[in-house]
């Protein structure tokens, strides 16, 4: 890839194929495929945060944390063409939910939006990026110790303030750890967006598939420079991560 | 009048009765230890009094409120628990002020009040460390004064010394004793060490089976037990079933041995009785036929306990325990014939019941949870 990515189409090497990812419409796509990746991240992740610890915590039966931990492990490898038609047939203009809700219901839940753009890929993301984050968080959640919060609770903290000095420091490290590996989940993911908007939203490997596999656009040395991009990104990503983890893990051993 | 009142206290766990009814009642200032092997309740019955847990039926009175429905962090109560209890992202500093904090005081009489109890708990230069960075005394000492630093009504201790090794876990119990007559601090101490017990309270509570056995001082719990169960708990009991032949002479026949026992006296004879024998007051002599009130046997084995040596003698089918000077002991090494003379008058005799004598042993339940 670090070769090809310097290489033109006649064999010399060149610098044109990495000096076009700082120009439209490579920028765009780009700034695409970060948004669609932060935004699932954190969404994922809190939502993900929220089940894992509501099934955990003491007081909840252990058959739904069986049950979720097992849904999880499937849905969080669910992904590619199945998925997108999963979602299609479902809640797609045409699915038998949305159908269902506006013959029987008479909502109309899009109101004129559809499923096939930048929003709808971020929603079925989601699918996978919910359960990654409960399968991550959840031996986390495990190693907060009751008698923290019990501890917490007669010293005169009400829960938020559990939560705010204890339960999230705590678990950050882990949580900034779990954001990264699903940043890189949905930045690296081709198959599900693809499929689902038939290469409509303009996400950076939606675009090396164009220059791989395209009759008219075939330029695989650009789309390595563009995969040698997306390597950037994710470095870049760490270079943040480290000394944030390092300040959230300071009182670790 | 009483400061913290434990009316009646009943928890289920299913089919499990973790605390069959709890009456404790201690007045200002006092530290009680509720005592008992695992799964007695007695954790269950402190995490009550926290407001961790909720009773079945019975109150919580303190300082003549009643606390019983009143969620934790509103009961103002200081607890140190087993271990692993310190904030872990939080400095030794950090966790004392945390209570304070949440409360809403301001800096300045938080930083002297951590100070000042940081010093209180020998602990003035560790303030900045965290948890990780502190051994389990250390620990257990910040978490003590994290708890007090609150000024809680009443102190709750959780078996805060199990997880220490014996040398800190006698050092440590000193400073909790000298802390709490210092503070006057109403405290509440679990434990299953009898000895941690006995040497820190102003009372003991033994508890058994989710009841309370018998509550006194300590001195009261071990010279004069009320159950069986208590005498076998607290400290070490020989243990001798028999019957009353002679009311008039307190005679008792212990399997067909006659020994005499000042308490049977005024027992209607035939009565099934339990004779109760501390092991140092056992005097034990090379076998000479001579002498009343003993039981002759063969020592089976030593144990060196320090200045005293225990001797396990067999007599007949009873086994006795007995404690004597370790340069003494020398003398009457295992095999040897001996006389073990029993005290007729320090001698603790109780009714034998139709109940089985209970054996002490790990019940874990979710009493202890």
């Amino acid at each position: 890839m670090l070769i090809g990515a310097f290489k033109g189409a006649n064999g010399g090497w060149t610098t044109s194929n990495v000096s076009q990812l700082v120009h439209q419409p490579y920028i765009q796509a780009y700034r695409e495929s970060i948004e669609i990746s932060g935004v699932t991240a954190l969404l994922g992740g809190a939502i993900g945060l929220a089940l894992a610890y509501a099934a955990i915590r003491d007081g909840t039966p252990r058959w739904i944390r069986s049950l979720l931990t097992t849904f999880s492990g499937v849905a969080a490898n669910f992904g590619g063409i199945p998925l997108a038609f999963a979602f299609i047939a479902t809640i797609g203009t045409i699915g038998i939910a949305t159908q269902f809700m506006h013959n029987q219901l008479h909502l109309n839940v899009w109101q004129g939006a559809d499923l096939f753009t930048k929003t709808g890929v971020e929603i079925v993301y989601l699918y996978f990026q919910i359960p990654l984050m409960v399968l991550v968080i959840a031996p986390a959640i495990d190693g907060l110790r009751r008698e923290w919060r019990e501890a917490a609770s007669n010293l005169g903290a009400n829960a938020w303030q559990f939560w705010r000095h204890i339960g999230l420091p705590v678990l950050m490290p882990s949580v900034l750890g779990a954001l990264i590996l699903l940043f890189g989940n949905a930045f690296a993911a081709y198959a599900t967006a693809y499929s689902l908007t038939n290469g409509n939203v303009y996400i950076v490997p939606v675009v090396i598939g164009a220059y791989y596999t395209g009759n008219v656009f075939n330029n695989p040395h650009l789309g390595q420079a563009l995969a040698l991009g997306m390597f950037v990104v994710l470095v870049a990503m760490m270079l943040l991560y480290i000394p944030l983890q390092r300040r959230a893990a300071r009182w670790a051993k | 009048m009483p400061y913290l009142e434990l009316q009646g206290l009943e928890r289920d766990f299913g089919t499990v009765k973790a605390l069959d009814g709890i009456d404790i009642s201690l007045g200002e200032g006092e530290f009680l230890s509720l005592l008992g092997p695992s799964g007695c309740g007695k954790t269950t019955a402190l995490r009550l009094v926290a407001g961790f847990d909720r009773p079945d039926a019975g109150t919580i009175v303190v300082d003549g409120k009643d606390v019983t429905r009143v969620a934790p962090n509103k009961r103002d109560m200081g607890m140190v628990f087993q271990a692993y209890s310190l904030f872990p992202n939080m400095t030794a500093r950090q966790n004392v002020e945390f209570g304070l904090r949440v409360r809403g005081q301001d800096k300045p009489d938080r930083r002297k009040r951590v100070d000042d109890l940081l010093e209180l708990v020998g602990l003035a230069h560790a303030g900045d460390r965290y948890p990780h960075q502190l051994s389990g005394g250390m620990q257990q000492r910040v978490a003590l004064a994290r708890a007090l630093a609150i000024e809680p009504r009443v102190l709750l201790l959780d078996e805060p010394l199990s997880a220490l090794d014996a040398k800190v876990r006698v050092q440590l119990r000193e400073e909790i004793r000298r802390i709490q007559l210092e503070l006057g601090i109403t405290t509440l101490y679990v434990t299953h060490d009898q000895e941690e017990a006995l040497s820190v309270s102003d009372h003991v509570a033994v508890m058994y089976r989710g009841r309370i056995e018998q509550m006194g001082a300590p001195a009261e719990m071990y010279s004069a037990p009320a159950t069986p169960f208590v005498a076998e708990f607290i400290g070490t009991m020989n243990r001798l079933e028999g019957t009353v032949v002679d009311p008039g002479a307190g005679t008792v026949d212990t399997g067909g041995r006659t020994i005499t026992v000042e308490a049977a006296r005024g027992k209607p004879r035939g009565a099934r009785v339990l004779v109760l024998v501390r092991p140092e007051t056992v005097q034990v002599a090379a076998a000479n036929g001579a002498g009343g009130n003993t039981l002759t046997g063969e020592v089976l084995t030593h144990t060196f306990l320090g200045p005293v040596t225990r001797l396990r003698i067999l007599s007949g089918e009873a086994s006795l325990i007995a404690d004597m000077p370790t340069a003494r002991a020398a003398a009457l090494p295992p095999g040897s014939k001996v006389d073990a003379s029993l005290p007729s008058d320090e001698a603790r005799l109780l009714d034998l019941t139709e109940e089985a004598l209970p054996e002490i042993g790990e019940e874990p339940g979710p009493a202890d949870r």
